[in-house]
């Protein structure tokens, strides 16, 4: 046994026990890194391997993604923008010049890095992954220690495939009971920030556990996870089970055959123990979450749709009522109205928390056969995504409405493309953040569920996706 | 990187809560290299209006606050992105001591890398801080060996991850620390193979 089982220990427990290289008496472990994943926003780090005259250590365990600066219109008549064009230039050049394998901007894999991973199997179970960006929690729906990490530490990464990191406190999130239908793991995400705060896992590696986490899929999974950071949290994790596992089999690089057998047997044994003990434990009930929108310029200013915009007003804490009165004067909102009264001008369908199949498949349901009020934008969360949704027809549900189908890529999550909100101008979005500006300066930002931008497209303002769903999920 | 002691310089108080990453330095600033400096970029869009003329919203602009060194903000100061583009911005402005009731972790992960020091006091403590500077109080003295701000009246405490303390106090940098490993980290390899042969990725 290479590992004392002295313990219970928890999911996380045994997936950052397996990766300490090497300890230090004031506190940090050495970790070595299964997976580093970068991207065109990975130059800084790459400059830095230069300037030391490093070479990358582990090119065979590094993968390279064009996603956060790539178009997502007119992507062969060759990139306009020069300033986007050196970004993603620079991308393929350090791949090459390191041996890195990359799934550019041409290749049919090609998509946003938090949806490739899982979809080509470099995801895996008790994995530890990183990469240059804080979404990467993402990839802990498959029970892997995946958080996001700045310049200094992919240079690190790259150098070493390893990182000294502290142990962060454990935490569980308990989702138990049933959701109701037209309710998913946005709106569970949602929730609890709402519920914590911003900042309420600040230090916590977060596993995600309950009935209601359990029946979800790979894809909901996913989703709940990219949100951890957003509620501070290090990471987030859920442990693997059947689910997991028949998502893995057969992706392009999970192990295969007698391989993957033992591995599937290694991966269930990572389940928290029984008796594990967590340095903090919420229980949510799942019957009670209703689909959630945010009305300010922290994911934390969520509540659900068929409330009203708070009042600073009748707000105890000084703090909290001064946020909440800026969050308003940005968001161009006043206290105390019905949230389905904010007209939007725009929906966005997209980023890593919800552009994956079904995220796509959600939002076909409620628009097929309606016309969308506003314009909008379609992006799959990878190429292979946009075939199959193409493949499904839903390409079409989406063009008839009257919204933009367009190529795979961080696009208006960011908008480092180019693809940008307005000034003052509203959306309804599937993305992560809404913090001021972050679709563009001005930028007036509401986050959502897939089902419910299609709604707030059709209506023209945010509403309740249920009724639209009613006899069609 | 230069080793942090002691800091006595002037201070800006932010008084807002939750400054995020894509607030300290806005997305389409960071496709220029760093050697082009960033500090121009610090809380760009809330130093600017809509045509990019200075609006002197912030104590930033204020003349008799040039030089600083020093910031003080509400909670959750730099949650969201990874981006260390957000630390290089307040680096390349001046700015060397980030004072708030909490930070984003990533944030200041990235900060102890680039010799800025994220020093967490209490909610009433950044309160009373925000309060002195803006009635007119200069500058504060950030002794990071005593773990002490001085300057606002009484002396205030603040806290930091002894990991981030230690390196910052040293000036150290992580990859020189672990380039000296190589063996340790061989050996993990060697042995881990074995131990899970299913990690590699295949093809
Ligand atoms: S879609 Fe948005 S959150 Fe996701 S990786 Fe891209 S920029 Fe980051």
């Amino acid at each position: 046994m290479p590992y004392p089982r002295s313990a219970p220990r928890t999911l996380f427990e045994k997936v950052w026990d397996q990766h300490v290289v090497a300890s230090r008496d004031d506190g940090p472990d050495l970790l070595f890194i299964d997976r580093h994943l970068v991207h065109e926003g990975s130059h800084h780090a790459f400059a830095k391997l230069r300037e030391k005259g490093l070479p990358v250590a582990r090119p065979d365990l590094t993968f390279g993604v064009a996603d956060h600066y790539v178009p997502t219109r007119n992507r062969s008549g060759g990139l306009a923008d020069a300033g986007v064009r050196r970004m993603v230039d620079q991308l393929s050049e350090n791949a090459r010049a390191h041996g890195i394998r990359l799934f550019g901007l041409d290749d049919p894999r090609q998509g946003i890095v938090h949806v490739v991973g899982p979809e080509q199997g470099l995801t895996l179970p008790g994995l530890t992954i990183v990469c240059g960006d804080s979404h990467t929690s993402t990839h802990g729906a498959f029970g892997a220690m995946a958080f996001g990490i700045g310049a200094s530490d992919v240079a690190h990464v790259l150098a070493t495939q390893t990182l000294w990191q502290k142990r962060p406190r454990r935490m569980r999130i308990a989702f138990e009971g049933e959701l109701m239908p037209g309710v998913g793991a946005k709106d569970m995400a949602l929730s609890w920030i709402a519920r914590l705060g911003a900042d309420g896992a600040r230090g916590h590696a977060i596993e995600y556990a309950g009935s209601a986490v359990r029946a979800l899929s790979m894809e909901g999974r996913l989703t709940l996870c990219n949100l951890s950071i957003e509620g501070g949290g290090r990471l987030g994790m859920i442990a693997p089970d059947e689910t997991t596992i028949r998502y893995l089999e057969g992706r392009p690089f999970a192990p295969t055959g007698d391989l993957f057998a033992r591995a599937a047997e290694d991966w269930l044994a990572l389940a928290s123990d029984g008796s594990a003990a967590f340095d903090r434990e919420i229980v949510l009930a799942a019957g009670e979450i209703a689909p959630v929108v945010t009305w300010g310029t922290s994911p934390e200013d969520a509540l659900p749709i068929t409330g009203e915009t708070p009042d600073p007003g009748r707000m105890a804490d000084e703090g909290r009522a001064a946020h909440a009165r800026e969050a308003l004067a940005y968001m161009g909102l006043v206290p105390g109205r019905p949230l389905t009264e904010i007209a939007v001008d725009r929906v966005f369908i997209g980023s890593c928390t919800n552009s994956r199949i079904e995220d796509l498949r959600a939002a076909a349901a409620v628009l097929a056969g309606r016309k969308a009020r506003v314009p909008g934008l379609v992006s799959p969360g990878s190429s292979l995504v946009k075939r199959q949704a193409e493949e499904e027809g839903l390409d079409r549900i989406f063009v008839e409405a009257g919204l933009e189908w367009v190529e795979s890529g961080c696009s208006m999550c960011v908008g480092m493309n180019g693809d940008i909100v307005a000034p003052g101008e509203r959306c309804a979005s599937t993305t992560n953040r809404n913090f001021k500006g972050r679709q563009g300066p001005g930028a007036r930002t509401h986050l959502m569920s897939p089902a419910m931008v299609a709604a707030a497209a059709i209506e023209g303002r945010l509403a309740d996706a249920r009724p639209y769903l009613e006899g069609r999920i | 990187m230069e080793p942090f002691r002691r800091l006595e310089a002037i201070a800006c108080p932010l008084p807002l809560a939750s400054v995020d990453t894509d607030q300290i330095i806005p997305a389409r600033f960071m496709k220029t290299p760093r050697s082009e400096g960033y500090g121009r970029f610090l809380l760009h869009d809330l130093r600017h209006d809509a045509e990019g003329r200075p609006t002197g919203a912030l104590s930033l602009d204020d003349p008799t606050r040039a030089g600083a060194r020093i910031l003080v903000a509400r909670r959750n100061f730099g949650a969201g992105s990874s981006r260390e583009a957000a630390v290089y911005a307040l680096v390349d402005y001046g700015i060397r001591c980030v004072i708030a009731p909490s930070f984003g972790d990533i944030f200041a992960a990235n900060a102890a890398n680039n010799g800025l020091l994220p020093a967490a006091v209490a909610e009433e403590d950044a309160e009373r801080l925000l309060l002195a500077l803006e009635s007119g109080l200069a500058g504060l003295v950030v002794d990071l060996e005593a773990e002490r701000i001085e300057g606002a009246g009484e002396a205030i405490a603040f806290s930091v991850d002894p990991v981030v303390r230690t390196k910052l106090l040293n000036g150290w940098d992580d990859l020189d620390l672990t380039l000296s490993r190589a063996d340790a980290i061989a050996a993990f390899t060697a042995a881990d193979a074995e131990r899970r042969p299913w990690a590699r990725p295949r093809g």
